[in-house]
């Protein structure tokens, strides 16, 4: 992968100066390659990981399986966008394997997030069967450890 | 009892290691940001964990030949044929120690008779002087210089050479000051060592960190191998270093006094970690592309922060280190090192605990994560602003 895209993939906070000394490049330099790479939609925003549990967060998350009929002409790509337009709905994504799609739902309490797929998701046109597995805890996310930070028990001068 | 009388002279006038006191001071203190880590922040990979996970559930752990296992000594004579050139059997020429240190002394105890001059390149790693001492050699420093980047040039090792020297220890990539050879500045020392009966020593332990171009061996040159020991390993490339396994490789007929010592005195290298680093040869090259990239990253960050804040640095090529100057401060590196980690408590290495020559310099190291080095970065430029008369 492009070297930008990996250090604002670790961290997005990162200065245009800080990324220039990383990459070996001038700060007008990375300056310029982040526009580009936002303006063709590369880049499609930035976001924190958070550690919900200390941010006294009440939000519920759950992984939904979807099973659907594909349409004719379309495919898997209509019923996808329409999903897609709810705000509970994090990510949605197409799958191999044993369903079709794969949804991150949010909500306030997990009698909301059952409410909105029973109520609107099994009820739509084409969707064959779900499943709802509530996230209980996270680990890790984007390659970063949630609860705590790896401890560094290497020596702390070695020659 | 009388101690002093019932240990050996050689030991007691072995000089104890100089980062010792800092070691101690920064154990005292509990916010230390350190940079002074000689290994590599990354975990094993863990094909390889999974490997030694494995050879515990199934096998026998039992003592390998002398040697090491066969297949690990044929893979390492692939993988030096394919990183550079040079051909090794691997029955007769390469033998797995415990670690590049083992394979440093065995090859050091092999070659050297009491009163040989061992050539040392300096500023390097602190085991070659206290291991020829003990071989009863006497190690003869040669010091690079910064504006040479701390290359070996032909002069200076011309200059140190005598009829009593046996052995010229090159270590690069080098530790502490990440200083490589290239093939070009190679060509140089070969002519002047080819005339001679002197060995190399070639520890080639941070061969894998290299940056921006791939790693020469004196051993790749014309009439070099012959002459040459060859000491490499895993614990830098493979981020391996508990694992404790390394290998040296020579021509068939110093292997096979060196295969004697390490017979006697180690038996044979730890077996679950020979199976580990089977693994780590045949598929880990991706995982050392993704670590040497990450590093790349760091080693660009620290030149120039620190040649901004007034230590100046040369960008080098090799190892995880860099080795800035703090001359701007007017502080001995001792002094230096001190001062930083009782005022802003960031520990680093001073330059001299690699040899005098490195007296005026202070070793970092990056393997560490960017957000740690970035707020040490902080803390240091905290610091010169203080005592260095840097200004934003």
């Amino acid at each position: 992968m492009n070297e930008l895209l990996h250090l604002l993939k670790t961290n997005a906070r990162l200065t245009n100066a800080q990324l220039a000394d990383m990459l070996g490049k001038t700060e007008q330099q990375v300056a310029d390659e982040i526009h580009t790479l936002e303006t063709k939609g590369i880049i499609r925003g930035y976001t924190a990981i958070i550690n919900e549990e200390l941010a006294k967060s009440t939000e519920v998350e759950a992984l939904i399986e979807l099973r659907v009929t594909p349409k004719r002409d379309c495919g898997f790509d209509e019923i996808a966008k329409t999903i897609m337009m709810y705000d509970e709905v994090e990510t949605v994504s197409l799958m191999s394997g044993m369903y079709d799609l794969a949804l991150t739902v949010k909500g306030e309490s997990l009698k909301e997030v059952a409410m909105f797929v029973s109520q609107r998701l099994s009820a739509m046109e084409g969707v064959l069967a779900t499943a709802t597995h509530f996230v209980l805890k996270r680990y890790k996310e984007k390659g970063i450890l949630i609860e705590e930070e790896e401890k560094d028990e290497r020596n702390m001068l070695f020659p | 009892m009388n101690y002093e009388n019932i240990l050996s002279s050689c030991v007691q006038n072995m000089k104890p290691s100089g980062i010792r006191r800092f070691f101690d001071l920064a154990a005292t203190m509990d916010d230390v940001i350190s940079l002074g880590v000689g290994e590599p922040d990354f975990s094993t990979p863990w094909s390889i964990r999974k490997e030694a996970i494995d050879v515990l559930e199934k096998k026998k752990i039992v003592y390998t030949a002398n040697a090491g296992l066969a297949q690990l000594r044929e893979e390492v004579a692939a993988y030096l044929e394919k990183k550079i050139h040079v051909k090794y059997n691997p029955e007769h020429e390469i033998v797995i120690t415990v670690g590049g240190s083992e394979a440093i002394d065995i090859a050091v105890r092999g070659v050297v008779n009491p009163g040989d001059e061992v050539l040392i390149v300096e500023p390097s790693f602190v085991c070659y002087a206290p291991i020829v001492q003990m071989a009863g050699g006497i190690p003869v420093p040669i010091a690079t210089k910064q504006q040479n980047h701390f290359k070996l040039t032909a002069q200076e090792l011309r200059e140190k050479i005598t009829e009593k020297t046996k052995l010229l220890v090159l270590p690069f990539p080098n530790n502490p000051t990440g200083a490589i050879m290239t093939h070009e500045d190679l060509v140089q020392i070969a002519e002047v060592l080819r005339d001679t009966n002197i060995m190399v020593l070639s520890d080639e332990i941070y061969s894998e960190m290299t940056y921006g171009r791939k790693h020469c061996s004196i051993a790749e040159l014309e009439g070099m191998q012959e002459r040459t020991i060859l000491v490499n390993g895993f614990s830098k490339a493979f981020a391996m270093t508990g694992w404790r396994l390394g290998y040296l490789c020579a021509p068939e007929p110093v292997a096979k006094q060196l295969v004697k010592i390490h017979q006697y005195i180690i038996m044979s290298s730890p077996t679950v970690s020979q199976y580990a680093a089977i693994t780590a040869l045949k598929e880990c090259e991706h995982d050392v592309e993704r670590m040497v990239k990450e590093y790349n990253i760091r080693r660009r960050y620290l030149v120039e922060a620190f040649n901004r804040i007034g230590m100046t640095c040369f960008s080098p090529e090799g190892a995880f280190y860099v080795f800035p100057s703090i001359q701007c401060t007017g502080m001995s590196s001792e002094d230096f090192c001190e001062k930083l980690l009782e005022e802003e408590r960031v520990a680093v290495v001073p330059g001299n605990a690699f040899g005098e020559s490195g007296e005026g310099f202070v070793r970092v190291s990056y393997a560490y994560s960017l957000r740690h080095l970035m707020e040490a970065v902080s803390r240091i430029t905290r610091f010169l602003e203080k005592h260095g008369g840097y200004h934003e």
